[in-house]
């Protein structure tokens, strides 16, 4: 059985004023630090792992669709096929870049709304509707964060020549080869055109551009990459040799 | 004012301190989940896109 509590020894000290606003600041101030904790470290630490787990079961869950259900016959043909379009927010590619790191994938959605797909725990990369999809003459563009939700692309100014950009689809994958990078302003839009910018070029090859900020953790800039297309192969051959091992990894842990 | 939250939380001191952690961690829930991420959006928009 409980004892009964002693009757207050001290005499409660009415608060002041100025101790409840004290105390008011300092938890501001704790706020803030909460805050930077999370934007810089926690929120990043948290979607970047999610998001690669996403695209990684996202990943292995096309290629199992691609062996139990065989493409029709003329997907085998050397010319690349056309992604298909989908809707906003609707996931269509997974990209693959080892510059990024051995367990660096990301799933890449329709349009580029901050909502739905660059700060979602499940994709972290859009693509520009007005830009052309993977295996069409045209340039294929893609945007992520630099910094924050998940730190996409921060790595990405450490791309060299020749680097493998990977981009899977239902259809099978697509290699681009990285070529130069660019730092733009903001509106530099004419990077995305079907020859990056060069306006008065009719569309004359496949190209991969990828936006994303600069520099870190601020907005005043544009860090371009662009790549031109190598090469494309079926979902049933396998995964290129260089994210081999990689891609294996996600199947099974899918 | 922390003090007079302390002595509205009842019952004995383990369980005071229980529901202490109770609230810091409601708290700390509310700013990661909710808080947070309507803040970030309220600063600079660093989602790395063209704007023509």
């Amino acid at each position: 059985m409980p004892r009964p509590r002693p009757t207050r020894t001290r005499p409660r000290r009415r608060a002041s004023f100025a101790g409840v606003l004290g105390e008011l600041l300092v938890t501001a101030g704790v706020f803030v630090l909460l805050f930077l904790g999370w934007q810089l470290w926690l929120n990043n630490l948290i979607l970047d792992k999610q998001q690669s787990a996403s695209a990684a079961s996202q990943s292995a869950e096309w290629i199992q669709q691609a062996t139990t259900t065989p493409p029709p016959p003329e997907a085998t043909t050397t010319e690349p096929p056309v992604t298909a379009r989908v809707g906003p927010a609707q996931p269509f590619a997974v990209v693959y870049i080892p510059r990024l790191g051995a367990d660096w994938q990301r799933t890449i959605r329709e349009g580029v709304d901050v909502e739905t797909v660059l700060n979602s725990f499940t994709a972290g990369v859009g693509h520009y509707t007005d830009t052309q999809m993977p295996g069409e003459v045209g340039n294929f563009g893609i945007a992520g964060h630099d910094s924050g939700w998940g730190n996409t692309f921060i790595d990405l100014m450490k791309l060299q020549i020749g680097d493998k950009i990977y981009i899977q689809t239902q259809d099978g994958w697509y290699t681009y080869s990285f070529q130069n990078d660019e730092y733009v302003q903001p509106n530099a839009s004419d990077v995305l055109l079907p020859v990056p910018r060069h306006p008065e070029m009719p569309a004359d090859g496949r190209y991969i551009t990828i936006t994303t900020c600069n520099p870190p953790f601020a907005a005043a800039e544009r860090l371009i990459a662009y790549g031109t297309f190598d090469g494309w192969q079926p979902l049933t051959a396998g995964a290129p040799a260089e994210i081999a091992a990689q891609v294996a990894a996600n199947q099974t842990g899918a | 004012m922390y003090n007079a939250i302390w002595r509205a939380l009842p019952g004995p001191l383990a369980l005071r301190i229980i529901l202490a952690l109770v609230l810091v961690a409601a708290v700390l829930a509310a700013c990661y989940f909710v808080v947070f991420p309507w803040v970030d959006g309220m600063l600079v928009t660093q989602d790395g896109t063209l704007q023509p």
